[in-house]
């Protein structure tokens, strides 16, 4: 029998620093959003649909000179085409921030499936789907069903309660530290290595660096725990899984799982909480909702659609001229997929929630071959999250609406949320 | 009528089988699957369509019988 040493070591240790492109940060406020937008702005995350509208009508690919150069399309049509062109598009990386990886980090990436190219990309993702799909995520329903109650007990007495904060954020937290084998109180760590991956992008790369590195310490801790111990968990899957004949390098073990961490938490929070804020500022719908339970997942399709969380990013390969404008290699592409879902050449009344719309080929979790690993889980978190919430408080409202506040950045979703329920 | 997945398209986002799940299936990575020879039964036409006109990918074929 062999010693799995793979992680004794730290791999970072054995790997030379990353060189990259790094470029000077520009903050403040955005002159014009066609020639100098920011996803970064406070205006964006408070209201970012007024800004898209007015783009696709009058500069459909907007550009940017800050984060060292990029494009934001608004068009569904656009958003797909780019989606569907890994030819030209790379995922090297898929956060539009101040720094570029190195080229020779493709086809795998940082944090593989995400941030891989074909071919890799294909069978970094194969690993993933057995445990995701919808038949294994159903086994989680009953236990997250029952954390969503005891959640709600956890109001009693209350008259105004934080449904970001006390609700939306422990759902998919506590569904991803059980399937990782992760210790279940310590959520509160993955909030903030989640905040510090997706919303510190303007902070100095030092910083980023230091943060990133305590994401890694925790990860190779739990690793080192599972290689000792190991469990019937993704943690243990991935250290025993095998691509190309042998196991993976010890730096996808990590990546991958800080990929499920980060992608699976704000995500689905932003999901929730967005979700619960329409209902809150809608009577007509959330009374509809709670006498028509089985409109719910029709409805829910309606909220990823108009409040999709999550926009995406690529790095042009190579020079060319697309669709009308002149783009560099390495400018970054801002990947709305909330832009594509309000187009109203795809979608009729695009600009309305409308909670029995029937067709709704949304976009909400991405196209192509980079579709959503977890879409089944998210799908699942959201109905349970959305169903017991509505059963146990049908009546509620928004106890003061200039005190919501939104996450900026590429995650977008109410990160206070207080609702009068009492 | 017949329903058809394109394979090539299909990404596994899974709407055929959770909106017209005596039609589709789904198999053990995620991906749309036709339920049997695909024949819609009488009065299936509207859950073919349905799940047709909600696959992000448009990777439903629906063959209309002469
Ligand atoms: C409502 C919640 C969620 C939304 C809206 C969402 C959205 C997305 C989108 C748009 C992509 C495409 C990325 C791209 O094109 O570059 C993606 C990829 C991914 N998501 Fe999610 N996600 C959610 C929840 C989750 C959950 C719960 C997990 C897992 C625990 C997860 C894991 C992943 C993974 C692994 C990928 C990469 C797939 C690949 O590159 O092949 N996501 N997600
Ligand atoms: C194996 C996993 C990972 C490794 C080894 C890694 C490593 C690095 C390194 C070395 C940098 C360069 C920092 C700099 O010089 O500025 C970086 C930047 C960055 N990483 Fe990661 N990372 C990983 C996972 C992730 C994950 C999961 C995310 C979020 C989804 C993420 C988001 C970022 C972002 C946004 C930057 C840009 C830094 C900036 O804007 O200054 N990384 N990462
Ligand atoms: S809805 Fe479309 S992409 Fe999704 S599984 Fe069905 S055929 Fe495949």
């Amino acid at each position: 029998m062999t010693v799995d040493d793979r992680f004794v070591r730290d791999f970072r240790d054995s790997r030379e620093e990353p060189l990259g492109i790094r470029n000077e940060i520009i903050t403040g406020p955005v002159s014009d959003w066609a020639t100098d937008f920011s996803h970064l702005e406070p205006e964006w995350a408070a209201d970012p649909y007024p800004i898209q509208d007015d783009l696709r009508e009058r500069c459909p690919i907007a550009h940017t000179e800050r984060f060292g150069g990029g494009w934001l399309p608004t068009r569904y049509e656009d958003v797909a085409a780019i989606a569907y062109d890994t030819e030209h598009f790379s995922s090297r990386a898929i956060i539009m921030s101040n720094y570029r990886p190195p080229r020779d980090i493709a086809p795998v990436g940082a944090v593989p499936p995400i941030s891989s190219d074909p071919p890799f990309h294909h069978d970094a993702r194969k690993l993933l789907l057995p445990a995701f799909t919808k038949k294994e995520v159903a086994k989680r329903e009953e236990a997250a069903r029952a954390f969503c109650h005891s959640l709600i007990d956890g109001f009693e007495g209350a008259e105004i309660v934080d449904a970001a904060r006390d609700y939306a954020q422990h759902i998919p937290m506590r569904v991803i530290a059980d399937m990782l084998g992760f210790p279940p109180e310590d959520g509160p760590r993955f909030r903030e290595f989640v905040e510090h991956a997706l919303e510190g992008v303007n902070l100095p790369p030092e910083e980023r660096m230091a943060h990133m590195g305590e994401l890694f310490d925790y990860l190779l801790e739990q690793i080192r725990d599972h290689v000792a111990n190991p469990r019937d968990d993704l943690t243990t899957y991935l250290i025993e899984a095998e691509l190309y004949g042998r196991k993976l390098d010890p730096s996808h073990v990590a990546g991958t799982m800080a990929l499920l961490l980060i992608a699976g938490i704000d995500t689905t929070w932003s999901a929730i909480g967005a979700s619960l804020w329409h209902l809150a500022k809608t009577p007509a719908d959330r009374e509809r909702l709670v006498a028509e339970p089985a409109l719910l997942p029709t409805a829910m399709e309606e909220f990823l659609r108009a409040y999709a969380p999550v926009t995406m990013a690529r790095l042009v390969k190579e020079d060319m001229h697309w669709r009308g404008v002149d783009m560099r290699a390495d400018d970054w592409v801002l990947l709305s997929f909330p832009a594509a879902n309000r187009d109203p050449a795809q979608f009729d009344r695009a600009d309305e929630v409308i909670i029995d719309r029937e067709i709704n080929r949304h976009a909400a979790f991405g196209l192509g071959i980079h579709r959503c690993v977890g879409s089944h889980l998210a799908r699942m978190e959201l109905r349970v999250a959305l169903e017991v919430w509505l059963e146990r408080v049908p009546v509620f409202g928004l106890a003061d609406p200039s005190e919501v506040t939104w996450a900026p950045g590429q995650v977008r979703g109410p990160r206070t949320l207080p609702l009068r329920i009492g | 009528m017949k329903v058809q997945i394109d394979p090539a398209r299909c990404q596994g986002h899974g709407r055929c089988y959770d909106l017209s799940p005596d039609l589709f299936t789904e198999d053990d990575e995620g991906y749309g699957q036709v339920a049997g020879d695909g024949l819609v039964p009488p009065g299936g036409e509207r859950a073919a369509r349905v799940a047709a006109s909600n696959c992000p990918e448009k990777a439903i074929v629906l063959v209309e019988e002469a």
